[in-house]
């Protein structure tokens, strides 16, 4: 009888090309996904005259940089945004991979649109020049962001030289408490294990919690890995997984879907795997979660207060502490909930499919936003953005003093798609994934929540516990 | 411009950066990247903590001090460039000047990105990372690290060696200065046999059949 494999040993396994030794192998890459910001790679390519591989396994969108407002085109107030679209688009074409350009009714940005069309699939390894590209997870694929150069090699080859990560497994035990979201458990992870905590691991996340979750929330949850450090994190495929994937415009037909089907329940953990780590994660201790400094690790639960750095463990994350609470303006023991706000962001890979735009708008429906405060919505893509309109979502939004946006990365991308950012000093309440300095505007505070706490918090004006509107 | 220049042994100025999780968007903030190319992005790097809000250049940065702003190494707190997997981030410190960081731990895609630039990422212990920074700063920077690629070896200023590691094969690439793609095309045979195997076994992982051949590579291989 062989060894019990890990999901992470099954999928590895299954794309070994050559071992190099020292943990180093050269795999193979199912899917390489590129956007605008990655340009650059067609250009190389076709300098150095070597052909991509596989033009049918590699596909491109626009995400980044191009704006969010309606009747947008290449120009964007970035400079040279429109550059860096016209090359994808010159480059995607000439090499004849496939591409949702602008005015495509797919577009959306990556993480959100991949599993939509079906392109990511269960035990594939899926590959973007985008770290957030650990969404992917959510349907059982294993996959992560990787770089220029990377890419590059992907397109020529249709392999990576990687070193195999650490096993991890993550359980989520227990039921989630009412008005607790995705969002809120993977926060409460990164909280409670370090923004460097999965660092050289990846995570299989599991348990009663996880297993209860949708596809959508458990895309929310493997879109943060990246936030744990981890190479990638993801979910075993389950019978929600093949009822989110089954008919969709790129995923297995007939006799193949049958195949496929079989082979990804077969992916899961056996029972008795060894991995390199285990966490548990008891839900009852979850509350809604907002970000106090400036790393996803600094997180507490909606009632708790801001911690002191002098009761941090090292000298080191004292510093850390002091110089966030210096930045983000707020103070040792501060309660967040109540702290004001000027602006709100719904949108981004982690919080913008259609189960976070019903959540936010079962908050918003009949209510409006405070007075003078900035808000803005941004579907991850042409597909929800349909949905979304179809249920009337956008009424909700626009009526409550939303801006109503297409789809993009919008406020969330650094420096922000289109050229956009907050006003300089804005506290920003935001259902994105990184609050680091300056990431959405010059000296801008982002705290991250989930939709639900922004739409609460964009009403009253102030961060505010979701439950009172339950 | 590919900056992948062989890297065997470098004694250089060291500069100690003492931040936790230091994110990509802070080596090189989105406003900084915006043209489509792979190099001239050094003006770029630490932008908003290397100037203040009104263009200057901020003094009491690290990087704007004497003997640090001609720093080759970078020392850095854990999880060092966490954050995109936008590679301009390697880029920015490549052009800077940065051949070495030294780190407890990296964001992993920075990692990969480093080595295929000529930039050095190596990971030490915390502790011994804020030896070596303890070490220099106690000199005023006014003393050089030596980084040892071919005996995997940090020199502290005070003399002391610290052993580190590199997979082998990210080592060989470094040290040759080795074009990924061409060092890959090597094993071109082995990515053929694997595909046809792989076309069988899963082929709804493809759309319609096909089968590699030498020819698929281009004339390189």
């Amino acid at each position: 009888m062989s060894a019990p494999r890990t999901m992470l040993d099954k999928i590895w396994a299954g794309h070994v090309v050559r071992d190099f030794g020292d943990n180093t192998w050269l795999i193979h890459v199912d899917r390489a996904f590129l956007h605008e910001l990655a340009a650059i790679a067609f250009r190389s390519l076709s300098d150095a005259d070597r052909p991509i591989l596989s033009p049918e396994l590699t596909f491109a969108t626009v995400d980044h940089l191009l704006d969010t407002f309606p009747g947008r085109g290449d120009e964007t107030l970035i400079p040279n945004g429109a550059d860096f679209i016209r090359q994808l688009r010159a480059g995607a074409r000439a090499a004849g991979v496939n591409f949702f350009d602008i005015d495509d009714p797919e577009q959306g940005i990556v993480h959100v649109m991949a599993p939509e069309q079906g392109i990511a699939l269960p035990g594939t390894i899926f590959v973007c020049c985008d770290s957030h590209t650990s969404t992917i997870g959510g349907i059982g694929a294993m996959a992560w962001g990787i770089g220029t150069t990377d890419i590059e090699h992907v397109m020529a080859t249709g392999c990576l030289v990687q070193t195999k990560p650490r096993s991890m497994r993550v359980r989520f035990e227990g039921n989630r408490l009412p008005g607790v979201t995705a969002k809120d458990m993977i926060l409460y992870l990164i909280g409670m294990i370090s923004a460097d905590g999965g660092n050289g691991y990846a995570i299989e996340y599991g348990g009663e919690a996880i297993e209860a979750l949708s596809i959508e929330e458990r895309l929310t949850i493997c879109n943060m890995s990246i936030e744990l450090s981890a190479r990638a994190g993801f979910v075993a495929p389950d019978a929600k997984t093949l009822d989110f994937l089954r008919g969709r415009p790129f995923a297995p037909q007939g006799q193949q879907w049958d195949a496929a089907a079989r082979a990804w329940l077969d992916l899961r953990s056996d029972p008795d795997a060894q991995f390199d780590r285990e966490v548990v994660v008891d839900c009852a201790h979850i509350l809604p979660r907002v970000s106090w400094g400036t790393s996803p690790e600094h997180v507490i639960g909606i009632g708790e207060r801001v911690p002191d750095p002098d009761k941090a463990e090292t000298p080191r994350e004292q510093a850390s502490m002091r110089r966030a609470q210096s930045y983000m303006q707020v103070a040792p023991g501060e309660e967040l909930a109540g702290l004001p706000i000027d602006a709100v962001f719904i949108g981004s890979c982690t919080n913008s499919r259609i189960s976070d735009l019903r959540e936010a708008a079962s908050i918003l429906k009949g209510r409006h936003v405070a007075p003078g405060l900035m808000a803005i919505c941004s579907p991850g893509s042409g597909a929800t953005k349909r949905q979304a309109e179809a249920e009337g979502l956008d009424r909700i939004f626009i009526d409550a003093g939303f801006q109503w946006r297409e789809p993009g990365c919008s406020l969330c991308m650094s420096g922000g798609a289109g050229g956009e950012a907050f006003p300089e000093h804005a506290r920003v309440l935001s259902s994105t994934n990184r609050n680091f300095e300056n990431r959405q505007g010059r000296n801008v505070r982002s705290h991250l929540s989930s939709p639900a706490t922004v739409a609460a918090s964009a009403v009253a004006g102030r961060i505010t516990d979701p439950r009172t509107y339950l | 411009m590919t900056g992948r220049k062989p890297f065997r042994r470098l004694e250089a100025v060291a500069a100690p950066l003492r931040r936790l999780n230091v994110d990509t968007d802070a080596i090189i903030p989105g406003t900084q990247l915006l043209k489509v190319a792979k190099g001239g992005f050094g003006q770029g790097l630490f932008y908003n903590w290397r100037y203040r809000e009104d263009g200057s250049k901020d003094p009491e940065f690290i990087l704007n001090r004497e003997p640090y702003r001609h720093a080759e190494v970078l020392l850095a707190g854990h999880n060092f460039a966490c954050g995109s997997s936008r590679e301009v981030a390697a880029w920015a410190l490549r052009d800077y000047g940065f051949r070495c960081v030294i780190a407890p731990s990296f964001g992993n895609i920075f990692y990969s990105n480093a080595l295929k630039n000529g930039l050095l990422p190596v990971m030490l212990d915390e502790d011994d990372v804020d030896a070596v920074a303890d070490e220099v700063e106690a000199r005023q920077g006014a003393c050089r690290v030596i980084i040892d690629l071919v005996e995997k070896v940090v020199v502290s200023p005070g003399g002391r060696q610290l052993a580190f590691n590199v997979p082998d094969i990210y080592r060989q690439a470094m040290m040759d200065a080795l074009d990924p793609i061409s060092a890959t095309l090597r094993y071109r045979d082995d990515i053929i046999a694997f595909q046809n195997r792989d076309r069988r076994l899963r082929p709804w992982a493809y759309f319609g059949e096909r089968t590699l051949s030498a020819a698929d590579f281009g004339a390189e291989a």
